[in-house]
């Protein structure tokens, strides 16, 4: 392979997109998921 | 009592509206998500080993057609993701979707992301093959173009405080970007461009070896596949959030409603 660092960089660009994306709204899901139950919670006790 | 049941009970109806509940449409992607997800990841990673390590090389291009491989999902998704976003735009002005405005916001973000690896992978292709990172090309600026209209419709989405009146503007703006895209798509051929025109066609056979075609079918479809999880993923946390805000709304409004510390 002549051109590698161009080719990994593209590979690597390429699948981070998708995993930083993934990983983001994996958080995200968790974190509303783990809210909402707080106000869940609250309102059942309240 | 979770998420999916504090949400309002479906509206019978019209097969619109019953997809529009929230809580339907929590049930439902539940199911499919991660079925998408995890075909999408197994799919992407056979396409880019088998583009990576076992396509062959290009008699014209060598060893830089390996960027294809990634290139040219992100390119198809760049145009698929908008057209996506333009249509929930259309549903959201037309029949005023309350889900529709979600998933457009939530798609911009997402195709602003591949369009933008979609240009970083082309110039990667392009300074071994052209000679240069960029040049002003019809199809590169129109790619361009597509990209500073999704960065666009992020900024007017989230430029007001009403959030509906943001949808709104941003809805008018993504369905004029539309006709960008038949500027892409037909560019190579209206215009005497450097970028080559189309291998693969819906209407005529695809005009390259079938040993370099199947491993770029299987990184588009891998890659097709987390796009649309990725975006039904946080089209759910953007729901769970609305429901968070309407949730501490009507507390805080209800006579000796006390905050709830989150």
């Amino acid at each position: 392979m002549t051109h590698l660092p161009y080719i990994v960089a593209a590979y690597v660009l390429a699948v981070g997109m998708p995993v930083v994306l993934s990983v983001e709204v994996l958080f995200r899901v968790r974190s509303a998921r783990r809210r909402l139950q707080a106000i869940d919670t609250r309102r059942d006790r309240g | 009592m979770d998420a999916r049941s504090s949400v309002a009970p479906p509206r019978t109806g019209k097969t619109l509206h019953r997809f529009a509940n929230p809580g339907q449409f929590l049930r439902t992607s539940g199911k499919v998500l991660p079925w998408l997800f995890w075909v999408g990841a197994l799919l992407t990673v056979a396409g880019v080993i088998w583009g990576l390590f076992f396509a062959p090389d290009d008699w014209q291009q060598g060893d830089t057609v390996r960027i294809m491989y990634v290139h040219v999902p992100f390119a198809w998704l760049a145009s698929a993701g908008y057209f996506s976003l333009a249509a929930c735009c259309f549903v959201s002005l037309v029949w005023r979707h309350p889900l529709a405005d979600l998933a457009a916001a939530e798609i911009g973000p997402v195709g602003a992301g591949f369009t933008a690896i979609c240009l970083a992978t082309g110039s990667l292709w392009g300074k071994p093959t052209w000679g240069t990172w960029w040049v002003w090309d019809a199809r590169l600026t129109s790619v361009l173009v597509l990209f500073l209209l999704y960065l666009g419709h992020i900024a007017l989405v989230r430029a007001f405080d009403d959030p509906t009146r943001g949808y709104r503007a941003g809805a008018i703006l993504a369905l004029v970007g539309v006709i960008n895209l038949p500027i892409i798509k037909f560019s190579v051929d209206w215009w005497n461009t450097l970028h080559q025109p189309a291998s693969i066609g819906l209407m005529g056979a695809p005009t390259i070896a079938s040993s370099m075609l199947w491993p770029l079918l299987f990184s588009a479809f891998g890659f097709t596949l987390l796009f649309i999880a990725i975006t039904i993923a946080r089209t759910r946390a953007a729901v769970m959030e609305r429901r968070i805000r309407s949730l501490l709304m009507a507390r805080a409004s209800s006579p000796g409603g006390e905050e709830i510390p989150l």
